[in-house]
């Protein structure tokens, strides 16, 4: 370390003194380095071998083929219907195994994910602000959560006097309905899907639409101003970015023509684009909207802390508190799911999906919209109410229906038109961009004719009490 | 209704529809029975599915218990506290006899269709209702879109204080 490097403070000590993780795996004693590398070979001659069946199509549509987990329930169909049962039970056991494996499957998902997902959350948000974030509680804090839970689970639960007491206990678990039906027409490989409905796309609209009530009943039982402010002004954002996500999933149905998701996915994987490079404003509205709808920064005016305690549930104490907060982690991932399937390719990844199952390219997926989400919220200020409604009726709707009518002529031009797909893919996506960019200029030009932005005015609180020399008169 | 899953969905739907129908004239609490009027529109959603209905069960979920029912909430907000019980009025008479009339003609109608039909599988309704609603009901369709897009010009020009309005309300102050 040179002479002018100061580690005044212990946190840019830590920081200095801090290795690598190659560094320490290389500092290991000699016989867990030499196991390791065993280990490292022997993975690597299992996947060679995998590669090699799956090379030879050895593998395809076997009950043992986890690159898709419907094979397994495929064949065990196939079992219950040739065993020699009476078919009413066979019927009965063929509907309701796969149904209740796929609800445990999502089922886990959700819970499996409450439980890291706060710490993940913590420890990125502690990452992007320079400090350490949960690190005490087990190894790397990884048991944080858990003992939050915990802590929620013994504190006393306390029910404001004059609250409707039937309507204040639905809401914690009623947030939860549309957080975990929501995966239903998810689909994480060609025949994995818990329900692949041919409605797919309305029903996402209409599960997400579910929340509001919710909602409603936590702020409006709670009987405190405080909550049913906050359940208006979380029920009127909701209402109003619903219409940029139905808009700009709008204009995917257009382009795939189709509203189920595995035909949106399969129109992605056939046409080899993601929907993101061709109607890009449309994902852009739809990852903002979401967002909003569910109650994330930059747009968690539900619930802002800042300005009015804790929104809709501010009478909610311990685990009831905790359900509400943890609504908030299972949504964000189940919108990196939706924004995964419509516009980034979903299981698919331009042929990967043969060597490395599809659910895994789905989760990962998953997790790096999240991770957007994360890096949004890490980042970016609260939008004030106004602003946000404003930003959502003057800006979002109109450009995003201006824009879907252009999709809509795209999208008709492209079955007539008999020319190679990244020619007329390419032209879309092309004009796509520039019209958004291009829309996006004038529109704003004529919301803000009257404003003069090269010198912003003083904020009005500022100007009225004379700003800082007011401060040092008051000061003395 | 050969599937053992469709008829126990069946019986779980209609029980809920008419168990979460029934509390709602029940509950004293206007708020209550406006939280089993949305349980009651999701279970007759649920009805429609377990009748091939997909598109019609999800419009049911997206415009009864997703808008409508936020329709009524603010309804309810917006009026005076004294009349947000559920209680009897002199409206029941008719409203009874209304019901009793709608549910007379639905029975009766329901008696005289013969439902003997072959038992299909399930195929998707949505394609078939966009043909017909660009097709052949097209003007009708047409008709209620500017019919809608009224409603929405003119709500706005409702809440809309004009510019003149809104001077002449700084200059009082």
């Amino acid at each position: 370390m040179s002479e002018n490097t100061r580690s005044a403070t212990p946190m840019s000590r830590q920081i200095a003194e801090h290795h690598s993780l190659l560094d320490r795996t290389l500092a290991l004693p000699r016989p867990i380095l030499v196991m390791l590398s065993v280990l490292l070979v022997g993975f690597a001659m299992s996947q060679i071998a995998i590669g090699y069946l799956v090379i030879s199509g050895q593998l395809d549509g076997k009950w043992y083929d986890i690159r898709d987990l419907g094979n397994a329930m495929i064949s065990l169909d196939g079992v219950i219907q040739n065993s020699e049962m009476d078919s009413r039970i066979a019927s009965t056991l063929a509907y309701l195994i796969p149904t209740l494996a796929g609800a445990t499957g999502i089922v886990s998902i959700v819970g499996g994910w409450l439980l890291i997902g706060p710490w993940v959350e913590r420890r990125l948000i502690a990452k992007f602000q320079i400090r350490q974030g949960p690190n005490r509680t087990g190894p790397f804090g990884l048991l944080q959560t858990l003992a939050d839970a915990l802590k929620l689970m013994q504190k006393e639960i306390i029910i404001p006097s004059g609250a409707d007491r039937f309507l204040y206990f639905v809401p914690p678990v009623a947030v939860f309905i549309p957080a975990i039906l929501g995966w239903a027409p998810i689909p994480w490989s060609p025949k994995m899907s818990y329900a692949d409905l041919d409605v797919g796309v309305l029903f996402v609209i209409a599960i997400s639409s579910l929340g509001v009530l919710a909602v409603f009943m936590a702020g409006w039982a709670s009987n405190n101003h405080y909550s049913l402010l906050g359940a208006m002004r979380t029920i009127a954002m909701m209402i109003s970015y619903e219409i940029p996500i139905s808009v700009s999933l709008l204009a995917v149905v257009l382009l795939t023509g189709s509203t189920k998701l595995s035909e949106i996915v399969l129109w992605q994987s056939e046409h080899g684009v993601w929907l993101v490079m061709l109607i890009p404003f449309a994902a852009l509205a739809f990852l903002f909207a979401s967002t909003a709808e569910i109650n994330r920064t930059p747009n968690d005016i539900g619930e802002a802390e800042s300005e009015i305690v804790a929104g809709f549930y501010t009478e909610y104490s311990g685990m009831k508190a905790g359900l509400f907060m943890g609504v908030e982690l299972a949504n964000a991932i189940l919108v990196g799911a939706l924004m995964s399937t419509f516009f980034l390719g979903g299981y698919t990844m331009f042929g990967l999906e043969t060597w490395i199952p599809g659910y895994l390219i789905l989760a990962t997926k998953i997790g790096l919209v999240y991770f957007l989400f994360v890096w949004i919220r890490a980042t970016l200020p609260r939008f004030r109410l106004d602003q946000l409604m404003g930003f959502a009726w003057k800006f979002l709707i109109p450009v995003s229906i201006a824009l879907m009518f252009l999709t809509a002529i795209e999208s008709s031009i492209l079955v007539r038109w008999d020319v190679p797909n990244f020619l007329s893919l390419g032209l879309i996506g092309l004009v796509n961009i520039t019209s958004a960019a291009g829309l996006t200029f004038v529109w704003l030009r004529v919301l803000f004719r009257d404003t003069d932005l090269s010198t912003p005015p003083a904020p009005i609180l500022t100007r009225e009490m004379g700003g800082l020399q007011a401060a040092k008169v008051l000061r003395g | 209704m050969d599937s053992p899953g469709i008829v126990i969905g069946f019986y779980m739907m209609a029980g809920l529809a008419l168990g979460s129908g029934t509390l709602v004239f029940l509950a004293r609490n206007l708020l209550h029975a406006l939280a089993f009027l949305v349980i009651s529109f999701l279970s007759m959603a649920g009805l429609f599915l377990t009748l091939s209905a997909d598109f019609i069960a999800m419009a049911q979920i997206l415009i009864y218990a997703g808008s409508i029912s936020v329709l009524m909430v603010f309804a309810v907000m917006l009026t005076p506290l004294a009349s947000r019980d559920n209680g009897n009025t002199i409206y029941v008479l008719p409203g009874l006899l209304a019901a009793g009339g709608i549910a007379t003609f639905v029975g009766f109608l329901a008696l005289d269709t013969s439902w003997s039909g072959p038992a299909t599988d399930f195929t998707t309704t949505i394609d078939l209702i966009g043909n017909l609603l660009l097709g052949k009901y097209v003007l009708a369709f047409e008709i209620a879109s500017v019919l809608l897009l009224f409603a929405l010009i003119g709500a706005i020009m409702l809440v809309q204080t004009s510019s003149s309005d809104q001077e002449e309300g700084e200059a009082d102050d």
